[in-house]
């Protein structure tokens, strides 16, 4: 009953949002303000019918409803409710149901906001939203359903069908196959929700580029209309990236929190795009350029989230042949192809409108090194994108299957990474249009001498690694840029307004929101990127197969081995757990509990590491095998990792400047100053 | 499986002898040795997971099987081979740069240039036609010069000279705003 509901409301949906379509297409151009209304309403409404879908499926998923085929694919009794709900996104058709609920809630939301001063766009956003939402449902109606019963047929054999086939019986299963072991982690709660909120978030500028293209408005209302959207978009990708390295850090026993896994990279590669859209957006507001490539970079992050979803959900990536199996890879490979096609269509039909108001003659110009930054962003994404999609290609043309490692991601995005770093420290202080040589030879002193200071230190402190010195120089002197930016600007403040330096500095960075909170952004890829650098370059490890009370040595570090212990939980796990002290200059730092679990039903097992993690380097245990037999021999595998923390840090410093940037502006800043200024005196 | 304990015992006693045992060693590679090997190998099944980490009893296998080739004083890249010749190039977490693998390396990198390539032309391009532009007007842009403190976005300062840096600031900030579309 609650199935056919759900069912119900999600082929309503369907009927909505191709109602939305049709009147949002036909009311632009002959100006009907009337069907453009029911065209919104439509639009509008898809919200609560997908929102009945999906409490649908939660409720059954938490009342054990085994004669679904979904349910008792991604839960079973043992799970605790949270792992039930959170089961909502945990497989295929489910995933692709909450994606779909997303985009309904961001185009509702969208929706809502006062439209009046791009009414004319309006039709098009909606049409361009409802497109992209129906095809979602679309794959869930027609291919992917997470309502459907399970039947049986007198061979054995079980099928999932919404209508009960011919000559088979309602099948009911006595308990659920469970979510699979990986997913059982609280991290299921908020790491996949922020991906795909940041995914979906990107289609709203897009709608927006494309509606102005239709409406053939060669403004940049569409920018300025959608920058908050794409900066809440690009906050939720940033944190659905660095949440997912936690988790792959905490629970999934390799070592590392990043390993250019495809899933990895599909989440990655529209956030590169999306970050050089963020940048080069500056400079069409500013000086009226770019407008071309800014609809191209917008256009190529909307192929990239839906090519995203495409990756990790058709198959595709264990075998080509997988993709040709099912229907949802086709579907979605045509999708892209044709969205692709269209949006550079209306482009090119637009091309000579969208010419530049000004020239960009100068190398050394804010401009010149936004374009920099985009001709780098866009080098790693076609990097990135290459690695993720030549195996496929590899196997299509030579039948070959072959893989794509870290090795290679490292080598070849490494160099451009780093061009970025240097970059991040010389682009702040250009201004637009020119700057004299002199001038920024000048303002580059301080920021190069803090960076030799850095090799310096780093030199006679033992580090002679080429590569980190570098990199660690590059980093400081975008640091040392970007902190004299913060202090330059502080300390005029403070000087025109007759301020002290901490309501100046206040005021600056709440009148200037956006310029502050890129720079905050900046210091937090800069802390992150040393963490990055000092974990993977001086990452230390080893392995041996220990007694208990025997030891093993790394870096700084002594493990003693203390004893093992093997439990079954309630929730069907088969535990076994060591543990080991660590201790480093022959003080007991901590006792630490590696563990694997093994899921009986599954027959999965999962290894989860101890760590003792602290601000210079984690010391990271991994118990991987062990002795059955009783002598208590167990093989560890040990890590310390560097500065490993330093890239939790930044990325918290990153989320923050994001947050400072996207603030929406108070309605009159000079008044919020005058009642900061005020704030002292009375406080007196 | 005593027999290997015994002899990573004797191997670790050794260590801490300060004696170099090389026979021992030749004879049973440490776990940090294969794995040195295994770091960058992929086997066929676990998909994306290098053969170090991962823990399948297959994966376990072929790190004897490194072990084993090891101890026989096989090299690095004869082992390396020896998987590639079984399985194919996809055990190698580092594609090779032979055939059509060739393209993955060079691709990227011919991008970037492009990418650059184009980005000086442009630059120089925009530049020749505005250098034509300003032979043709008189007054070609009424942009403050660089460095010095533009006249407009003045906060009303005590008495003081204008600050060059707060005046940039304070004249994006302002071009920004005036530019909006609509309030």
């Amino acid at each position: 009953m609650i199935a056919f509901l759900g069912y119900g409301s999600l082929l309503l949906t369907l009927a909505l949002a191709i109602a939305a379509i049709a009147l949002g297409l036909l009311s632009g151009p002959r100006r009907r303000p009337a069907w453009l209304a029911l065209a919104h309403q439509a639009a509008l409404a898809t919200w609560p019918t997908l929102t009945l879908a999906a409490v649908c499926l939660v409720s059954l998923l938490v009342t054990d409803h085994y004669e679904i085929g979904y349910v008792a694919n991604v839960t079973s009794r043992a799970m605790p409710l949270y792992l039930k709900i959170t089961a909502w996104w945990g497989g295929q058709a489910g995933s692709l149901l909450f994606w779909s609920w997303l985009m309904a809630t961001f185009a509702a939301a969208a929706l809502l906001r006062k439209w009046d001063q791009d009414r004319d766009l309006m039709p098009y956003v909606i049409a361009v939203m409802m497109v992209t939402l129906g095809f979602f449902v679309a794959l869930i109606v027609l291919f992917e359903n997470p309502f459907a019963p399970i039947w049986i047929t007198s061979t054995g054999e079980t099928v999932e069908a919404m209508l009960q086939p011919a000559g088979t019986f309602a099948f009911t299963a006595i308990d659920g196959r469970g979510l699979n072991p990986l997913l059982r982690h609280p991290g299921m709660i908020i790491h996949p929700p922020m991906l795909y909120t940041g995914f979906v978030s990107f289609v709203v500028p897009f709608a927006f580029a494309v509606a102005a293209l239709i409406a053939r408005r060669a403004d940049d209302a569409w920018i300025r209309t959608t920058r908050r959207w794409t900066l809440v978009g690009w906050l939720f990708l940033s944190l659905g990236l660095i949440l997912g390295g936690r988790w792959a850090y905490d629970v999934l026993g390799w070592g590392g929190y990043w390993g250019w896994d495809p899933v990895e990279n599909a989440a990655f590669l529209p956030w590169l795009t999306g970050t050089a859209f963020l940048h080069s957006v500056m400079i069409q507001e500013k000086r009226g350029m770019l407008k071309k490539w800014n609809m191209i970079l917008i256009i190529l992050t909307y192929a990239l989230v839906i090519f995203g979803t495409f990756l990790t959900r058709s198959g595709v990536l264990s075998s080509v042949h997988a993709f040709a199996q099912s229907a949802i890879g086709p579907a979605f490979f045509g999708f892209i192809a044709f969205t692709f096609v269209v949006s550079l269509a209306l482009l090119f039909r637009e091309w000579d409108h969208l010419s530049a108001d000004n020239q960009l003659t100068h190398m050394l110009s804010r401009e010149a090194a936004f374009l920099l930054n985009n001709v780098l962003f866009l080098g790693i994404a076609a990097t990135v994108f290459w690695g993720t999609v030549f195996p496929m290609i590899s196997e299509l043309a030579t039948g070959q299957k072959i893989s794509v490692g870290p090795p290679y991601y490292n080598q070849v995005t490494g160099p451009q990474f780093l061009a970025l770093v240097i970059l991040m420290g010389i682009g702040p202080l250009l201004s637009w249009r020119t700057m004299s040589p002199q001038r920024l030879g000048r303002m580059l002193r301080v920021p190069a001498a803090v960076a030799v200071v850095v090799v310096i230190a780093l030199v006679l402190a033992g580090i002679t690694n080429p590569i980190a010195l570098v990199a660690f120089a590059s980093a400081a002197l975008s640091t040392a840029t970007t902190l004299t930016e913060f202090v330059k600007g502080t300390r005029a403040r403070a000087r025109a307004n007759a301020e002290p330096v901490w309501t100046a500095f206040l005021g600056l960075a709440a009148r200037n929101r956006r310029r502050y909170g890129g720079y905050i952004i900046h210091l937090g890829v800069l802390v992150m990127t040393a963490g990055i650098i000092a974990s993977n370059v001086f990452q230390e490890e080893t392995q041996g197969q220990l007694l208990p009370g025997e030891q093993l040595t790394v870096g700084n570090y002594v493990m003693v081995y203390d004893d093992l212990q093997q439990f079954t939980t309630d929730d069907d796990r088969e535990v076994t757990r060591a543990t080991v002290s660590v201790f480093r200059d022959g003080r007991l730092l901590e006792a630490l509990h590696p563990r694997s679990d093994f899921f009986l039903s599954s027959e999965q097992s999962m290894t989860i590491p101890g760590v003792r993690s602290a601000i210079e380097d984690d010391f990271y245990v991994l118990l991987t095998t062990w002795d059955g037999s009783g002598s208590g021999a167990a093989t560890f595998k040990v890590y310390v990792n560097p500065l490993v923390n330093w890239v939790w840090a930044g990325g918290l410093i990153f989320i923050l400047g994001t947050l400072v940037a996207a603030w929406p502006d108070a309605r009159e800043p000079r008044k919020v100053v005058l009642a900061q200024r005020a704030a002292p005196a009375t406080g007196d | 499986m005593l027999k290997r304990i015994l002899l990573w015992l004797g191997l670790c006693l050794g260590l801490l002898l300060g004696t170099p045992q090389a026979e021992a060693q030749n004879s049973q590679p440490s776990d940090d040795e294969v794995n040195r090997i295994a770091k960058n190998l992929y086997c066929p099944v676990c998909e994306n997971i290098p053969l170090d980490v991962c823990g399948t009893v297959a994966c376990a296998q072929w790190r004897e099987t490194i072990r084993e080739k090891l101890a026989e004083g096989w090299s690095e890249q004869q082992i390396v081979d020896h998987f590639v010749t079984l399985y194919g190039e996809r055990v190698l977490a580092r594609p090779s740069t032979n055939g059509l693998t060739l393209l993955i390396w060079v691709l990227p990198p011919l991008a970037v240039l492009a990418g650059a390539v184009a980005w000086w032309r442009f630059l120089r391009g925009a530049r020749k036609t505005a250098i034509v532009a300003a032979r043709t007007v008189a007054a070609p842009n009424a942009s403050p010069a660089v460095g010095q403190p533009p006249a407009v976005g003045q906060p009303p300062a005590v008495g003081q000279p204008p600050d060059p840096y707060l005046a940039r600031m304070e004249q994006e900030f302002k071009h920004s705003k005036t530019t909006r579309s609509t309030p």
